[in-house]
């Protein structure tokens, strides 16, 4: 966009124009004390000072690229990320476009948006994917929207699991005040060794939504199909909040019935930064496709009969629908959306289902040598994928710090949202993890345990 | 412009047939909105309406609106063949285009034919 300078003069005939004297007088609501505050600021540096001082700083910081070994999950995943990916997205076309609302000149920002619907729809089982929320947290509230809308605000319970990220159940929280909805399964005394079949039981015909997580926070994998099953059989939706990187492996949820599944894009080739920006996919039925938050691109012909792209099915947002849409998310994350399209290109089925088997694998060689440990063990035996709730039998924080004394970032702390898996970490491991970092770790949580 | 004689209208383009007790959108409407593409239809049989209450929403490709009940009653039936045509709304909003059926429909002071036509004219742009 244009830098448009001012003239004096040009200043003056607009103050003219709305009949005011000057510029401060516009500021009048504002105390003078507080108008033109003294910035401490150091003095000037030049350009090569300040990039030494800059990477100084950012020296400080111990990053996983070379510091640190990473053993943290969580919800944000340590993965590989091909070079091509960074590459692509520097491109200016790219880098800098903004909303494609004129086709005529958007058609690179849409079709990569339109691969990346196609490519999510692909990996989750389900017939439509939006072109994508600001992380996956927001995407699981959107369908808490979606389920609001398609009973007209009439159903107002909601069952979430227990074992949905807590994060995510904070978010959905946080999003839906206001709403008088009934937010209920997720309590503090919830049984987490229950299997998913028990939330059935919370589930009536004043539920909208069920909201469970595949693998669930634990790591853990279940067939929700009965659940879904039950719900439907309630008149409810169910929402399954899901690792993508896993889906390449396991049944999907589309498979299983779901009528929404979202979840967190950034193990799809993007960077843990710290903690975004980031990811969310949302995909659905076609059925739900007015309900749907968010931004969608269709395929179409142009006039002289030539495959195009154009946002659609508009008049269902925000910006033409008001205080009547589902939702008043416009918005989408373009450029991490592009980049989770070139890394599912990049990779493909074989390379994605990969990745899966080598995070399935390692993690499972990671639990068996973690688990022999003296007064350490598993805290649950169902199957899992690549993240495992393991007790440590003493305070995490403290088994952390002599992690990382030894370049090792140890697992999420699960006491701080479950007071039931204190002294439990979770540990996640992915195909960035060796076997000797593997092994390493199982050391040093040995010494921890005969210290 | 299609207007029916037989029918009564309402300032917010709703029609209402007082020998059937159906309402619906009016030809002007849809012919303002273009290409209706989504209709839900958002009350039930036996809910009471009355003038001013949201009976459906619509999108087109280029807008959305609410049609609002063009008499008040009791719901006997809805159109639940529109949410798969929502297109019907378009090419037949008279006839297979009507959304609700009311019993006892009271259109208070809607309009005649000739009161709508002369109406839409004075907002003609």
């Amino acid at each position: 966009m244009t830098y448009i300078p001012i003239s004096p003069k040009e200043r003056d005939a607009m103050l003219k124009t709305i009949g005011v004297k000057s510029l401060d007088d516009l500021f009048e609501a504002i105390p003078a004390k507080h108008r033109f505050p003294q910035l401490d600021l150091p003095p000037a540096l030049t350009e090569m000072e300040a990039a030494a001082e800059l990477a100084d700083i950012a020296n400080s910081n111990e990053n996983i690229r070379g510091d640190l070994v990473s053993f943290l999950g969580a919800g944000m995943y340590n993965h590989y990320i091909p070079s091509v990916i960074d590459h692509m997205l520097r491109r200016g076309e790219f880098y800098t476009a903004y909303t494609p609302y004129q086709p005529e000149i958007s058609q690179g920002t849409l079709q990569a948006i339109f691969e990346y619907q196609s490519l999510m729809t692909a990996l989750t089982g389900m017939e439509l994917s939006n072109a994508s929320h600001y992380d996956g947290a927001t995407a699981a509230a959107e369908a808490v929207n979606l389920a609001y809308a398609q009973f007209r605000g009439k159903r107002k319970k909601v069952v979430i699991s227990p074992t949905v990220h807590p994060q995510y159940r904070a978010v959905i929280r946080t999003y839906t005040q206001g709403m008088e909805l009934e937010l209920s399964g997720d309590d503090g005394n919830a049984d987490l060794d229950t299997k998913p079949e028990e939330l059935a039981g919370m589930i009536d015909d004043n539920t909208s939504l069920v909201i469970v997580q595949y693998p669930d926070f634990f790591g853990r994998i279940f067939d929700y199909t009965k659940l879904i099953e039950t719900a439907h059989s309630k008149g409810a939706l169910v929402c399954v909040v899901a690792n993508p990187t896993a889906l390449a492996l396991l049944k999907t949820p589309g498979e299983m019935g779901a009528d929404v599944v979202v979840g967190e894009g950034q193990p799809l080739g993007l960077p843990l930064w710290y903690g975004g920006p980031s990811l969310g996919f949302f995909t659905t039925r076609k059925q739900f496709v007015h309900k749907m938050a968010g931004r969608l691109v269709g395929e179409t012909m142009d006039s002289r009969g030539q495959r195009s792209y154009v946002l659609t099915l508009t008049a269902r947002e925000q910006h033409i629908k008001r205080e009547r849409a589902t939702s008043n998310i416009c918005s989408n994350q373009g450029l991490l959306a592009l980049g989770s399209a070139i890394y599912m290109s990049v990779l493909g089925k074989t390379g994605m289902r990969q990745v899966a088997e080598l995070c399935y694998q390692k993690a499972h060689y990671a639990a068996d040598q973690l688990s022999q440990i003296d007064g350490m063990g598993l805290c649950f035996s169902d199957p899992f994928f690549h993240e495992f709730a393991l007790c440590v039998n003493r305070p995490v924080e403290e088994v952390n710090a002599h992690l990382l004394e030894h370049g090792i970032l140890g697992g999420y702390d699960l006491g701080q949202d479950y007071p039931a898996l204190k002294d439990h970490m979770l540990i996640a491991v992915t195909e960035m993890n060796s076997k000797e970092e593997i092994d390493q770790l199982a050391e040093v949580l040995a010494e921890v345990s005969h210290g | 412009m299609n207007t029916p004689a037989n029918l009564k209208y309402t300032k917010s383009d709703e029609w209402f047939d007082p020998a059937t007790g159906k309402m619906g959108l009016t030809d002007y409407a849809q012919n303002q909105l273009s290409d209706i593409v989504f209709v839900e239809i958002l009350v039930e049989a036996g809910d009471a309406v009355e003038p001013g209450k949201a009976i459906a929403s619509v999108e087109s490709v280029k807008a959305s609106a609410e049609t609002y009940a063009a008499a008040s009653g009791k719901v006997a039936e809805v159109n639940k063949a529109l949410s798969d045509k929502p297109e019907t709304l378009n090419t037949d909003p008279y006839g297979d285009g009507w959304m609700v059926k009311v019993d006892g429909g009271d259109f208070g002071d809607a309009m005649d034919a000739a009161g709508y036509e002369a109406y839409c004219a004075g907002r003609a742009h």
